[in-house]
């Protein structure tokens, strides 16, 4: 193995192999074999290849199953579907940062340092390696009910007429793919893990394990897909009772206005804009609440 | 059983609109996901959803025009009672998306904007963006999530159907799915089991699917009885970008918003394309096929892309196939607004603005048309009974399929768009079918579960004991893919095909082979990725088997032995005696091979075909001319037998009558 500084300024692991300079990719994972276990660092290298991006690392890794010291190791766990950014399932801390790892390209990231950092998400609990469980994010959607009420998928001919300038409103906040940056991001945003105790129910576990999230802060997601639905015609028909949670426990008035969250969103959702506005119509909703008394 | 409980299998468009509406119904749903269903692949469909609508009605579309575009387009490989039916439930089903609060594209005055699609010349596409899949995913989600909360959904997400349980007398009496996070067993007992598990691209390594996709859940139920069918037809999407670990999606909706296609005139023009002057390019869909241009349905601008590259020499680069997509004619702001999500697909992924800078992509394999055959019940007016037990029923009684995993709707291609519409309206139909099903049953003894379950356990522990083989899986897989993707893809040729058979029945003896490199029992997904490897070499020797015993070219199926080429003579009488010809021609491949493939299994998991006719008795299959050389001399001839017979009153036009309705 000879150490080799590539033309294009950045080191990188190399061997020679037939005259010409193989590059490597070098990669450290922070692993956990099981929920609640011990996590612990371990590398590998892979062959580098163009337009690689973290996938195709983790890819090649699950393939060749050997750490870089040549041990024999478990294929470490993440979560993917469609690369192509759009589903949510790959989240992780790549170098640091909270990001989607099928977007994440390989030569960027060794721009910035020799070696790759994977972290699992560090405020859901770890299932396996880089797998977390996210059901928290989708309970908040569910505390915000977002949805449209309708009666029915029957037929009842179309929906409301909407103005080209609503839809281009509204269309951005429902492009959020449920991916939890903005969650991972935000300092009020902490962990929540419920271990099923010793010869506890299924049902009762999952009751405390609800009822210790719906204790928890929502989440700008959440936040934002209130003020998605609030402002749809039908949508906002259930307005008041959507308002009704974030001006309630672990609603709007946790979020510390850190900003974080519209930073590290990967789909450009104007997260900032839904929390003032929720604000600013959760302060109506309490006064009304206040004279309707 | 007292409460009729239903158990959907996959949480995309097909099985979101089903449970939806089952809940409605009363039933009880279990919903088995490998993913949480709002991650589903339905994520990833761009374009648009197909429907008659108010604009298009008033330029002369109606229901029966957009059945016969489909139809047409699928080269009449399908039945047609379920392709009209589906047809005419399209307004109703843009309309209820539309009032779950999918924010459809509006025009100025606030009604929904519709673009134009492959293979049809009305602007039928009702679109979200660039990301109307995801949209009308999400909006199906909330749905199911609201009656989650209501308690009538169950949803296990993160498990894997292993296995359908039928009771002695074959019937479908619910079946084994493993939880992936602590791998354990659990039998679902069901009224029905309905499978919406999608298409199988991952047999093809790498294409325009999510990594979830690899028909494993097909395989299975394959494996347990259920027919399939027209595996051969798999829809290759003309423009994809080359990824290393997938080829990403450039919609057709690019072109449908005006995108061309081209390349320059001169092999590996080394100027920037910016810079090609108009003359030294050729738009060779546009040159080709002047009425659709850049719209032609979807398998004929895949091959003529592969062609321009392979046979005419001209592809954008020398090592790596290509053409150009440009876009950067039209206004950024049009761009943004309309396309805005898969041009940052773009960007994202290979660094360039495809606003400014022509876009370079490759055909990319998309879609499965074929998949489990399923069964109808034909209405008095030539759609289908709603509710009829039949409907979307497999061969296995009680066993259910919908969305892409079915082989109902497309026939022998797919045109952009329709999939959606499929997929929702498979779902939404087979709703009361299912709920009818749940109340018929007799009760089921659990002692039934047992044995199928002990075979999943036993299949998973000797997978679990083979940590001394010589083989890796990923690489296996790599080599399926490329198989695959060389033989069975644009251009198919016999004696390939069947050497592939081997090579795969090869790879099926190594897969035994394979090494786990993870034995343990807590989010393996080394030996659930290894389980569903072995799952797919069943479907990838019925998908070549069919190609080669299908001699003839029909939609995505092109095998040039057997192409059907134009009129050469130049005089009128000769051109008309080689229409006629070819006409003959087109009626005996008509009588010989209009025919579903139909692939059952072995007990060694090898597929014996057979072939079932179609109904095609709406319309009657006309030859598909699509920018063939003399194409208005064999219309001309083809009408005019088709004159002759129906005054002798053997073929009954049923279009203006049917249309009237």
């Amino acid at each position: 193995m000879i150490k080799a500084v590539e033309t294009n300024g950045h080191a990188s692991n190399a061997e020679h192999d037939g005259g010409h300079v193989a590059r490597r990719v070098r990669v450290r994972i922070l692993r956990q074999d099981v929920a609640g276990g011990e996590s612990y660092w371990e590398r590998f290298e892979v062959p580098h290849e163009p337009n690689m991006n973290v996938i195709s690392v983790l890819q090649k890794v699950a393939a060749q199953a050997k750490s870089q010291d040549g041990r024999a190791v478990a294929p470490v766990a993440w979560d993917c579907s469609c690369l192509e950014e759009v589903c949510g399932s790959c989240t992780m801390l790549i170098n640091g940062r909270t990001r989607m790892a099928c977007s994440a390209l390989v030569d960027k990231l060794l721009d910035e340092s020799e070696e790759i950092e994977l972290r699992p998400m560090s405020k859901f609990p770890v299932v396996r390696d880089l797998v977390v469980d996210r059901r928290r994010l989708f309970r908040s959607l569910e505390r915000v009910q977002a949805w449209v009420p309708v009666d029915d998928s029957y037929d009842h001919g179309p929906g409301p007429r909407i103005s080209p300038r609503e839809q281009e409103d509204a269309y951005p906040l429902s492009t959020c793919i449920s991916c939890g940056c903005c969650l991972e991001a935000c300092p009020q945003f902490t962990k929540i893990e419920v271990v099923r105790r010793d010869g506890e129910s299924e049902a009762d576990f999952v009751k405390r394990r609800k009822a210790a999230f719906d204790a928890g802060f929502v989440g700008a997601h959440a936040i934002s897909q209130s003020m998605l639905f609030n402002a749809h015609p039908t949508g906002g028909m259930i307005a008041g009772e959507r308002l009704e949670t974030l001006t309630g426990q672990g609603g709007i008035q946790v979020c510390g206005n850190a900003q974080n969250c519209v930073a590290v969103c990967p789909k450009s959702i104007p997260l900032t804009r839904s929390i003032a506005r929720a604000g600013r119509a959760a302060t109506v909703w309490a006064i009304k609440k206040l004279f309707d008394r | 059983m007292a409460q009729p409980r239903v158990l959907v299998v996959g949480g995309g468009l097909a099985g979101l609109a089903a449970t939806m509406r089952l809940a409605e119904l009363g039933v009880g749903v279990d919903l088995v996901s490998l993913v949480p269903v709002k991650r589903s692949h339905s994520v990833c469909a761009q374009g648009g959803i197909n429907s008659v609508n108010a604009l298009t009605r008033q330029q002369g579309d109606n229901e029966w025009k957009h059945f016969d575009d489909t139809v047409y387009g699928g080269d009449f490989l399908q039945h047609q009672p379920p392709v009209k039916e589906m047809a005419d439930w399209g307004p109703r089903i843009v309309d209820l998306m539309d009032r779950l609060g999918v924010p459809f594209n509006r025009t100025p005055e606030g009604f929904r904007d519709q673009r134009r699609f492959g293979g049809t010349l009305y602007k039928r596409t009702a679109f979200a963006g660039a990301t109307t899949g995801q949209q009308l995913l999400y909006a199906l989600d909330e749905q199911v999530r609201r009656r989650e909360v209501e308690g009538k959904v169950k949803k296990w997400e993160f498990w894997d159907f292993l296995a359908p349980v039928l009771d002695d007398a074959g019937r479908c009496r619910g079946a084994i799915c493993q939880d992936l996070v602590t791998m354990e067993f659990r039998a679902f007992p069901a009224d029905a089991v309905v499978l919406a598990t999608g298409g199988n691209g991952l047999i093809y390594g790498r294409s325009t699917m999510s990594m979830v996709c690899t028909g494993s859940a097909v395989s299975r139920a394959y494996r347990a009885g259920a027919a399939y069918g027209n595996g051969e037809f798999i829809q290759v999407h003309p423009t994809a970008i080359p990824g290393a670990d997938k080829l990403r999606l450039m919609s057709e909706s690019a072109r449908g918003e005006g995108g061309r296609v081209w390349v320059p005139r001169k092999p590996q023009d080394p100027r920037d394309p910016r810079d090609i002057p108009e003359a030294d390019r050729c738009y060779f869909l546009e040159e080709r096929y002047p009425k659709y241009g850049n719209l032609v349905p979807r398998d004929i601008a895949t091959r003529e892309i592969f062609d321009i590259c392979t046979t005419d020499g001209l592809s954008v680069e020398k090592d790596r196939l290509c053409v150009y997509l440009d876009v950067t004619h039209i206004p950024r702001e049009t761009l943004d607004r309309k396309l805005g999500g898969i041009l940052e697909i773009y960007e994202k992924f290979q660094g360039v603005d495809p606003r400014s800078v022509p876009m370079k992509i490759f055909p990319a394999v998309h879609y499965s048309m074929g998949g489990l055959w399923v069964d109808y019940e034909r209405s008095s007016s030539g759609g289908m009974v709603e509710g009829a037990i039949r409907n979307q029923q497999t061969s296995i009684p009680g066993l259910y399929a919908i969305g892409e995993c079915d082989y109902q709707y497309h026939g022998a291609n797919r045109l952009g768009a329709n999939s959606l519409l499929s997929c929702i309206f498979s779902g939404l139909f087979v709703a009361p079918t299912l709920a009818a099903a749940a109340g018929a049953t007799a009760p089921v003894d659990r002692r039934l579960f047992e044995a199928t379950e002990r075979r999943e356990e036993e299949r998973h522990r000797a997978l679990l004991g083979r940590t001394a083989g010589d083989e890796n899986p990923y690489d296996l897989h790599q080599q399926l893919g490329g198989l695959m993707t060389r033989v069975a893809t644009v251009v198919r040729r016999n004696d390939q095909l069947e050497a592939a058979y081997g090579e795969v029945c090869a790879m099926e003896e190594r897969w035994k082979r394979c090494a786990v490199s993870d034995t343990g029992n807590w989010t393996n997904q080394n030996v659930v990725f290894t389980k569903a490897l072995g799952d797919m070499f069943p479907v990838a020797k019925l998908i070549l088997k069919g190609a080669l015993l299908r001699d003839e070219c029909r939609g995505a199926h092109f095998k040039p032995a057997f192409a059907m080429p134009g009129i050469s003579a130049t005089d009128p009488a000769g051109q008309r005696r080689e229409a006629e010809e070819w006409c003959d021609r087109f009626e005996a491949n008509t009588r010989k091979w209009l025919k579903s493939t139909i692939a059952t299994c072995d007990s060694a998991g090898n597929p014996e075909i057979s072939y079932q006719d179609v109904d095609t008795s709406l319309i009657p299959p006309r030859p598909r001319l699509y920018g063939l050389v003399g194409a208005d001399v064999i219309e001309e001839v083809w009408k005019e037998r088709h004159a002759t017979a129906d005054a002798g009153g053997t073929a009954a036009e049923p279009r203006l009558a049917a249309a009237a309705t």
